[in-house]
Parts: C-alpha cells; structure tokens; sequence
C-alpha cells in the first residue's frame, strides 16, 4: 500500500501555472528521485507536500487518510507535519541553537519531550550522522557538510514516516557532497522512505528505486530507477541524461 | 566672579544631579520598558501580517512618528483635561515617551524581525512547532541581538528627551536647572552644567552598550 499517494496537483502563482496536475505515488521504504531541469517545478512540488506552499487542488493521501489539498485544515497540515520531515537546500538550521538544540527544539516544543529525553535521542541522531562531536557547535562553527548533516539528524529526530530532501547538496561545497550523500545513502539503506529533489544523477542511480522526471510542471516519466536509466521512454529524458554526462556527472 | 562660579556649580550640582536620578532616570527607564514591550507587539502584528490590526499598527507609527513629541505631550497634559481625562504630570511623561518611543523601535524590531532567514520559520514548521513558539524560542532572540544597537541608540535619545518633560512641570534635570538660572542669572554656566551631567549619564549608557554588546551571545561568531 502506498505511504503517500499524490493525484491532480495543481499550484498556480497568479497567473503562472507551475504545477499541472502531478501524480506519485511513494510506497513506505521507496527512495524517489525527482529530477528535471530547474524551472520544471521540482522544488514548488516538495514545497507543497509538506504545506510551505499550499497546493490549489488535487488529492492527498497519506497513511491511509484521504485529503483534499484544496481545502486543507491546520490540524490536517499538522498532523501530516508530525509524521514528516523536511531538509533543505540551505539547510535552514536554527542560528541561535546548537547542533543538539536544532535537533530537539521541536522535540521539546512540539513533542513535549522532557529535555533530557529529547537530548537522549539527540545525541543518537546526531551520532548517526557522524557528528558526535560537535553537539555544542553552533551553526556557524559548522561546515555545510555538517551543517546538513544537522539538518538530516534534525529530521530524523522526529521519528518521520517520510522524509523530503529539496537539493539537499546543492549548496555545498564539492568536497563537501560526499558526507552528505553517504549519510542518505546509509538511511536507504534501512529502509527510511525518501523523496529526494536532486542533480545528483549518480546518487539517483544508485540509491532511489524510482526515478520521476519532472518539466513544465508535469511528470514526463516515472519510472524504476534501473528501467529509467537503462532506456528512458521520452526522447527528452534521454536528452537531460546526455547533457548531464557530457557535463561529467 | 570665578569663585563664584565654582560656588554656584557646586551647589547646583546635587540640585540638578537629584532630580536626574529620581526623575530623569525613572522617567527613561520606565519609558523605555513600555516603549519595547510595545515595539515587539507591533512588530510581532506587522511581521505576521495579521489583518486589520496591520492596519492600525501602521497607523499608529505613522501618527505618532509624523507628530512632534512635544505636541504629543501637551495633547496629553494640557488637552485631555477638556475630555476629564486629568494625569499627573509624571505618568502622562511616561505615557506619551512610551508610545512615543514604542513607534520608532517597532520599525527597529520590524527590520530586525525581517533580518532573521525565513527559512528558520519554514524549519520550524516543518519540525512542528508553532507560530508563536518559533517567534518566542528562534526568530525575537536572534531579532533583539540584531536590534541591540540601534535601540541602544534610542535609549540615549530618550534620556536627552525627557527635558521636554520639564514643558509639562515635571521638575527633571532640565527644569530644576532652569529653576537656578532664574535665581542666579548665569545661563551660560548652569545650562553647560546640566548638559555636562546630560553626557555623564549617556557615558554611562554608552559604556553598558558595549558590554552589553560584548556579553550578547553571539552564537559561536567571532562577532
């Protein structure tokens, strides 16, 4: 059964249609890849699913609960909110929090954890990610390899059923990708279900089990991931890999 | 005519110092206290961009900051009383100070509210946590470090403006060393004197303004 299962997507900025009618479908322990050139919607896409945009129409089933993205209520958002998480591009973590405060801020606040509890599981995170070290290092002490790595734990900490990455090694550093990519790989491959917007067309390869390839705010393919690198359907797929490899990636 | 002088100085001295401390420094911090409280509101209200009372915030710094404070005093003082509204002199000091100073820092707090990476309120979000508590636990901390200065800098203009307090009989520095000048004819000396004791206090000010700046936390910076 499908963990999330989107149909009819559609977001609109004024007169600009971005998104036009998406479908997906994520089965719980899927890694997704969604990839397309910039413009093609991937990022309003994420956005919409966890609610920092609010979707025009379309259906939202999560866990078995049907939603109507139109009409979407604050304990809705909430609830789903509780069973996801998020991780950005620019990281996002909280200036004035250290590594181990961004990870359970939201446990205490939101969760109502006890600090010590919060700081139990913490610390756990924050090992998992290979940052055991650095739990009083503010974000500004940390690279932004580690500074994502604080943002995954930050994620992970929360316990989701899914987690979205929106081009979570865009902005760093090229040496810096790798520790990255090796920390989502390692929850891959427990099983942790993920969407992941990305570039990385050799992490996509490697790690997702499906691939959807998105432009002008549709999906063009969607596809296993090994079927679609293989033997891309669309000519324009085929034509995104090739500029991709020419470019080394 | 020297020795008078240093006579003159001298007894002045405690008689304009005094006032300072129990009007002029009450008068500012009081002031000062309201004035932030209001300022975070009034920003917290345009930040969120809450309808209708958006509104009403602009309106307030608009009045507020497009009308002299000495007006705005007398408004207070010597015009509510047609409306039976009667006020001491010192609280309606603090009164219109407050909300005279509360406008200007709502814009201080505003760009400083803006200043805070919106991505920190999406994070928030997305971990859970509410408005409020997002506003309360990571953007107002992060916000007050980066207003810290320029509300220091009010806070020493404030000090200055309460002697336009002395307008409303509130008997501070200003008017009690107005008070010598009549009985000793010797402006120039008693004027310089209370403007020299003016500059202590805001030495004073300046000085915790970079201790202050010095102990804020700077989360990890070298700031």
């Amino acid at each position: 059964m499908s963990l999330l299962e989107i149909r009819g997507l559609r977001k609109s900025f004024g007169s600009l249609q971005v998104l036009k009618g998406i479908d997906l479908d994520v089965n719980t322990g899927d890694v997704v890849a969604v990839l397309g050139p910039s413009g093609s919607g991937k990022t309003t896409f994420l956005r919409c699913l966890n609610f920092l945009e609010r979707a025009d129409e379309g259906s939202y089933t999560f866990d078995g609960k049907v939603f109507d993205l139109g009409k979407m209520k604050k304990q809705d958002i909430a609830g789903i909110r509780r069973k996801t998480a998020f991780v950005f591009q620019n990281f996002n973590l909280f200036a004035n929090r250290t590594a181990l405060g961004n990870v359970t801020e939201g446990l205490i606040t939101a969760r109502k954890m006890t600090k010590p509890e919060a700081e139990r599981i913490g610390r756990e995170v924050l090992d998992k990610v290979g940052l055991s070290e650095r739990y009083d290092y503010y974000p500004e002490q940390l690279s932004g390899g580690q500074q994502q790595r604080v943002a995954i734990a930050r994620a992970l900490a929360t316990d989701p059923e899914i987690i979205f990455f929106d081009e979570p090694t865009s902005a760093l550093d090229p040496e810096l990708i790798g520790e990255v990519l090796n920390v989502m790989r390692e929850l891959a491959s427990e099983g942790m279900t993920m969407l992941v917007v990305t570039h990385e067309i050799s992490f996509a390869k490697q790690v997702s089990n499906r691939v959807v390839f998105m432009e002008n705010g549709m999906v063009l393919e969607a596809a296993d991931s090994g079927e679609f690198f293989a033997a891309p359907k669309e000519a324009r797929v085929r034509e995104f890999l090739r500029t991709l490899r020419e470019h080394g990636n | 005519m020297k020795e008078r002088w240093i006579t003159i100085f001298l007894d002045s001295f405690w008689k304009i110092l005094l006032p300072g401390l129990k009007l002029t420094l009450p008068l500012t911090a009081l002031s000062f206290l309201f004035a932030l409280i209001i300022a975070v509101m009034v920003a917290l209200i345009q930040f969120a961009d809450v309808k209708g009372l958006k509104q009403l915030a602009r309106f307030y710094v608009w009045v507020i900051r497009g009308t002299p404070v000495l007006v705005q005093l007398f408004v207070v003082f010597y015009g509510l009383p047609s409306l039976g509204i009667l006020l001491e002199p010192f609280p309606a000091a603090v009164i219109v100070f407050s909300l005279n100073e509360g406008a200007y820092a709502s814009e201080t707090v505003r760009a400083a509210l803006e200043a805070v990476p919106k991505g920190q309120i999406e994070a928030g979000y997305c971990v859970g946590m509410s408005w409020l508590q997002i506003m309360r636990r990571i953007v107002l901390p992060q916000a007050m470090r980066t207003a810290f200065p320029p509300l220091s800098n009010s806070l020493i203009g404030l000090l200055k403006e309460t002697s336009l307090a002395a307008n409303i009989t509130v008997a501070e520095m200003f008017m009690s060393a107005q008070r010598i000048v009549a009985r000793t004819y010797e402006p120039l000396l008693l004027y310089l004197e209370v403007g020299l004791i003016y500059l202590f206090f805001c030495t004073i000010l300046t000085k915790l303004q970079s201790i202050g700046e010095r102990r804020l936390k700077t989360y990890g910076g070298t700031k």
